[in-house]
């Protein structure tokens, strides 16, 4: 299992954030025109005065305590700030996945049953659309449309059920076409299997022989796929949050950045980044109980 | 399909190439008086909030998406392909080492890491190119990687080495290219990709910065102006989008022409 050095390379590539500023981070966070007591003071306080080693130990030593520091904008611990944003981002990415199933499965199966008529070529290029329309142009399309000219929707914000729909839609976009591009190709290669024709051969009908035996085989890929598109669904998040005003993690982070507070920079992107690994960890594991033939060392 | 993406790519080659010279506008050119009308016949895709038009901005934009996409799939190409090629020619702890890297920088994800570099090192054209090229060597590395470790094992990569070849004439010209067919394809997925990533961070704040005529940036001051004039979204979306699927449609075919045996498009 790579976990853990995936887990360490992540850490020391968001610890090494920090020193990728040109100059004195210190300087850089307050500003040019800072007094030199104050740089002096902040650089203190991050740590940045201490050997780089020491620094890194500090901080993995931290990361796996909860401990991240503080905002310097708000001084509150960047672990309390990051946790109270988790579940809009949770919310956010659970709907998105739930659109993206609701579209794709079907649209996947339609494709592959009518294989090479009308409906497959409309499927194939709707699919190829979803993966090629950028979600933050997706996202202000859906709030022109259903927010401002029919009034369907609020065009941000988060609260009940309605706000939640068009950056669900906007996010699962993507995430349908590639699941319904896959959903297509592994149902196609499950049709071909003798076991398919027998399940007809003993008398199901033609959707029972597609949904209940080809469709449930042809699931074990599009669950693994929807695992590793997780990590695509995170970072899209940070669109979708942004343009929705959606107060999640994304949205925690681009504001961070906006204001230089960099121990906050780290605290999101550490999220992200070991969120992303532990799913992915998951998908080998549930991949591995869906096809006993997978087994790991 | 292919042919459709072929078509685009061309148009948008082409817009790149001539652009600033059959377009309407001078793309920087201001005309507070009309800021935000929407299309008419004189600007078809209507002016942005300082009156500048928009068309002729789109235009120039494409340069700067294609460039982007050119550099950081050229660098990530070549980067990957030295890397993927030792790692799967030497084998052994070279192997060992290289691949290990791979697996934790494919760990992380892509546009996020981009962004993290981008936030600290501050936005610009070069930082982005730069930040795409960091991470997008890792895709081709894995590929490449894949594809020397059966050609190594070919009979004339075999018989150039009885006949004493040295070892970077064998890599250069015998194993390398074997892998250029599928390094092509996601080459040419590669731009699309890459071009999604550049307007992600001009979108975000964190790329190309104004005045430079980039998508994202468009879309991202199109944003503060979505109830009054929809037309600032609509038309640099519209160019990405487009663009982006003549990409996917050329890689998509000439997959099946180059590499007819990688995973089965959607056709």
């Amino acid at each position: 299992m790579l976990t853990v050095p995936v887990l360490l390379g992540v850490a020391t590539l968001v610890f090494s954030l920090i020193h990728l500023i040109p100059g004195d981070p210190a300087q850089a966070i307050l500003g040019e025109t800072a007094p030199q007591a104050d740089v002096d003071e902040l650089r203190h306080r991050l740590g940045l005065d201490r050997p780089l080693l020491e620094q890194y130990g500090v901080f993995l030593a931290g990361a796996v305590r909860g401990n991240l520091g503080m905002s310097l904008r708000t001084g509150e611990p960047v672990v309390s700030q990051v946790a109270a944003r988790v579940p809009a981002t949770a919310e956010l990415a659970a709907a998105s996945m739930f659109v993206a199933l609701a579209v794709a499965l079907p649209l996947g199966i339609a494709a592959a049953v009518w294989r090479g008529t009308a409906i497959d070529s409309g499927a194939t290029a709707l699919a190829l659309a979803g993966v090629s329309i950028p979600n933050f142009w997706l996202g202000p399309l859906l709030a022109i449309v259903f927010a401002i000219q029919l009034g369907w929707f609020p065009v941000s914000g988060r609260g009940t059920l309605a706000h939640l729909v068009l950056p669900a839609v906007s996010l699962g976009g993507a995430l349908a076409a590639i699941l319904a591009r896959m959903t297509r190709a592994t149902l196609l290669e499950e049709l071909r299997e003798p076991y398919v024709q027998a399940a007809r051969g003993r008398g199901a009908s033609r959707a029972r022989a597609i949904l209940r035996h080809a469709f449930r085989n042809s699931l074990v890929p599009v669950v693994t796929l929807l695992g590793l598109q997780f990590g695509a669904v995170l970072t899209g998040a940070v669109i979708t949050e942004t343009i929705f005003a959606w107060p999640g993690i994304g949205r925690l982070l681009i504001q961070s950045i906006g204001f230089r507070d960099y121990p906050m920079v780290q605290g999101c992107i550490l999220f992200i980044a070991v969120t992303y690994v532990a799913v992915n960890l998951l998908t080998d594991l549930v991949y591995g109980v869906l096809d006993p033939r997978i087994r790991y060392e | 399909m292919t042919r459709v993406g072929a078509f685009i790519v061309a148009v948008a080659v082409l817009a790149a190439l001539i652009g600033p010279f059959v377009a309407p506008f001078d793309s920087a050119s201001q005309d507070l008086a009309l800021r935000l009308d929407g299309p008419s016949l004189q600007h078809w895709f209507g002016l942005d909030e300082l009156g500048r038009d928009i068309l002729s901005r789109v235009l120039a934009g494409a340069r700067i998406s294609l460039l982007v996409g050119l550099v950081v799939v050229s660098v990530s190409a070549t980067v990957g392909i030295a890397v993927g090629a030792a790692a799967g020619y030497f084998g052994g702890h070279v192997d060992e080492i290289l691949s290990r890297a791979i697996d934790i920088l494919m760990a992380f994800p892509g546009l996020l890491l981009a962004i993290a570099m981008v936030a600290v090192l501050g936005p610009s054209l070069f930082n982005v190119v730069f930040a795409l090229s960091l991470i997008g060597w890792v895709g081709y590395a894995r590929l490449v990687r894949g594809q020397v470790l059966r050609a190594r094992e070919l009979e004339f990569v075999q018989a150039a080495r009885a006949l004493g070849a040295s070892t970077p004439r064998v890599l250069v010209w015998h194993v390398i290219p074997t892998t250029l067919p599928a390094v092509t394809v996601q080459a040419t997925l590669g731009m699309g990709g890459a071009i999604l990533a550049e307007a992600s961070l001009s979108f975000l704040g964190l790329g190309v910065q104004p005045p430079t005529p980039s998508w994202g940036t468009m879309l991202n001051y199109g944003r503060i102006h979505l109830l009054d004039a929809p037309h600032l979204t609509i038309f640099p979306g519209l160019a990405i989008a487009v663009l982006v699927l003549g990409f996917n449609f050329l890689g998509d075919g000439l997959r099946d022409v180059l590499d007819p045996k990688a995973a089965p498009s959607a056709r």
